[in-house]
């Protein structure tokens, strides 16, 4: 049955983490993202679902939450936004490394440092490039609206536990914030089943069951390298997600995700008013990311503009992607500044148009 | 005499618990560590809950002890063993949990962790050995370094005045009304052996009351970290660390 309902992002998402069976979610206060726990304090899901929700006393202490319930074989999730993400990183890195399934939610606001509340994507490089130390990879989903937030919780959790790997939905002060149409999906219930990597107490006449991430021997350590290596290539062939708009036709091509990408919507439309044939590609996974369409459509472009709120990191993939074949420039509002049409427009035709 | 005369039914008095694995123990000769583990192995055997106990290892010379607790076993980041024994207890309520901490993990870097899991109650139980040293990054100093006593990060002894002082981190959580159950023991003579394994059993039974932390101390020796022979060592503990952290209960159940 279909449920519609007008939500604020940061509670629609944890409305949606309740109704994807999440077991657990341990959190901490900060802004722009405190609705999701406020909201799960407020729901009690423990008497909907039994889901637990616990306020930790730190980032820190609740992604490491997170790594003992994930160990458990359970639905965990946590959020937070940019400065707390960054504290997170020790845990995630931890989860990576011991393989554990989770979801994470980063409502991204400026930087660096305690930097500002508002709306931002600066934390680009650091949800895809790893975050924490060691070689590692998140999934890294990205959002433009209410309803993808509370889709990628389910997709997210079926991702993470498909691939044993820490999830990141990268949402931002823009989407956490705003209110809008979404649809809910219905409950799904709790998982029962107890995969055989978990600790949930050892079996008889089986080998106990160890979570770690420590492997003293470099040629052990090495082989677990080699089979996250392996699982994130299975990850790009596989998961790779994206929307085209407007490229059919077109000879000049934006290149945005999240909130940003409406923006760039906006911008491409009065584009297209005064003639200017562009097209707009939102990538819709960061990690794994859609180099191979952004490669192919750049033969046909005669330029790409990344839009970003942030001081240029997304164009650094795409310019991978790209590989030389057309130019490639970066506009960017940053600090909780959000572009506006006009001077997106205007960035096209200045640098990359007249450049 | 061969091993078959001596192991004989008559004198088979005592037998390794299988809650421990075969596994050779990587501590040093004369180490509290063997010892401590296996008062634990045998609390966990002797209440049958083998099959319903889950482990957190430390950051520290016990980060292996998963290899040694014949129970499921996660591993957690340094000083973070409180905060992911929440997160297993909170999934699976019905499990006993316990931790197994140094002093540098549970005292310094995880002391938030520590302190907030204690101020919760979580029904958990926290094992703590304190030899007042960091043995495993090789000596260096702990949060609960005695006064004066040298290590490689306080080689003219420790200054309180710049250094800070050994930290009770035990009597703190013993004030938290999150605590049940509170001692401090050592596993340096076979009395004092015994007395810890009963503190582990009790607190183990007491998680199934749902009553709060029960938090058991071992003052350990540290003899590579000390820089003294296994006998040395335990005598330094007696008449030094024994009367800044003095061995008993500090909290127990109301009655």
């Amino acid at each position: 049955m279909k449920e519609l309902r007008l939500m604020k992002g940061n509670e629609a998402l944890a409305e949606a983490a309740i109704r994807a069976g999440a077991d657990a979610y341990f959190g901490y206060p900060i802004t722009p993202q405190s609705e999701v726990i406020e909201y799960l304090m407020r729901e009690n899901p423990a008497d909907r679902t039994g889901m637990q929700v616990l306020q930790a006393e730190s980032e820190i202490a609740a992604i490491n939450m997170v790594y003992g319930a994930a160990g458990c074989g359970k639905r965990v999730m946590t959020s937070s936004s940019s400065p707390g993400i960054s504290l997170k990183m020790e845990g995630v890195s931890y989860i990576a490394g011991a393989e554990l399934p989770c979801l994470l939610v980063n409502v991204v606001r400026g930087g660096p440092g305690l930097g500002t509340i508002q709306p931002s994507q600066s934390d680009y490089f650091q949800a895809v490039k790893g975050g924490g130390h060691g070689d590692y990879k998140m999934i890294v989903l990205a959002p433009a609206t209410v309803q993808e937030s509370v889709d990628y919780v389910k997709l997210g959790f079926e991702l993470a536990f498909k691939y044993r790997n820490p999830v990141m939905i990268l949402s931002d002060g823009i989407i956490g914030q705003m209110m809008e149409k979404v649809e809910l999906f219905e409950q799904q219930p709790r998982s029962k089943e107890e995969p055989e990597w978990a600790t949930v107490g050892k079996k008889e006449g089986k080998d106990s069951v160890i979570v770690t991430s420590l492997q003293l021997q470099s040629e052990e350590q090495e082989k677990v390298n080699l089979r996250l290596q392996a699982k994130y290539r299975e990850v790009e062939k596989n998961e790779v997600m994206y929307e085209t708009y407007n490229c059919e036709d077109a000879e000049y091509l934006f290149a945005a995700f999240g909130s940003c990408a409406r923006i760039t919507r906006k911008a491409m439309e009065m584009a297209r008013k005064k003639g200017i044939k562009v097209g707009l590609i939102r990538p819709q996974t960061l990690y794994p990311f859609p180099a191979d369409a952004i490669s192919e459509l750049s033969e046909r472009m005669k330029g790409i503009l990344t839009v970003e709120m942030n001081a240029g990191q997304m164009v650094e993939d795409v310019r991978l992607a790209v590989n030389g074949k057309t130019p490639v420039e970066h506009f960017g509002r940053f600090g909780g500044v959000i572009p506006s049409p006009e001077e997106i427009l205007e960035a096209l035709e200045q640098k990359i148009i007249g450049g | 005499m061969s091993e078959n005369t001596i192991k004989t039914p008559e004198n088979l008095v005592y037998e390794k618990t299988s809650v421990m694995t075969d596994r050779v123990l990587h501590y040093c000769p004369g180490c509290g560590h063997g010892t401590a583990h296996r008062m634990l192995a045998e609390a966990i055997d002797e209440l049958g809950i083998q099959g319903d106990t889950i482990g957190v290892a430390p950051v520290g010379c016990s980060v292996l002890a998963y290899y040694y607790f014949d129970v499921d076993m996660q591993e957690a980041a340094h000083g973070r063993a409180p905060a992911v024994a929440t997160g297993i207890k909170r999934v699976l309520p019905e499990k006993y949990v316990f931790t197994y901490q140094g002093d540098g993990d549970l005292a310094a870097i995880g002391t938030a962790e520590t302190i907030h899991a204690c101020n919760r109650g979580e029904n958990i139980l926290v094992v703590f050995i304190n030899n007042g040293i960091y043995g495993m990054t090789g000596g260096q100093m702990a949060p609960t370094t005695l006064e004066g006593m040298k290590s490689s990060t306080s080689p003219r002894g420790r200054d309180v005045k710049t250094m800070g002082n050994p930290l009770k981190i035990t009597e703190l959580v013993a004030q938290l009304p999150g605590t049940y159950f509170v001692t401090r023991q050592s596993v340096h003579t076979p009395a004092n052996v015994r007395k810890t394994k009963k503190a582990l059993k009790k607190a183990l039974e007491y998680q199934k009351l749902n009553k709060g932390t029960c938090f058991v101390e071992v003052v350990a020796n540290c003899p590579s970290g000390w820089k003294m022979t296994p006998v040395q060592s335990n005598k330094w503990m007696e008449e030094n660390m024994f009367p800044y952290y003095p061995l008993g209960d500090i909290k127990v159940p109301e009655k």
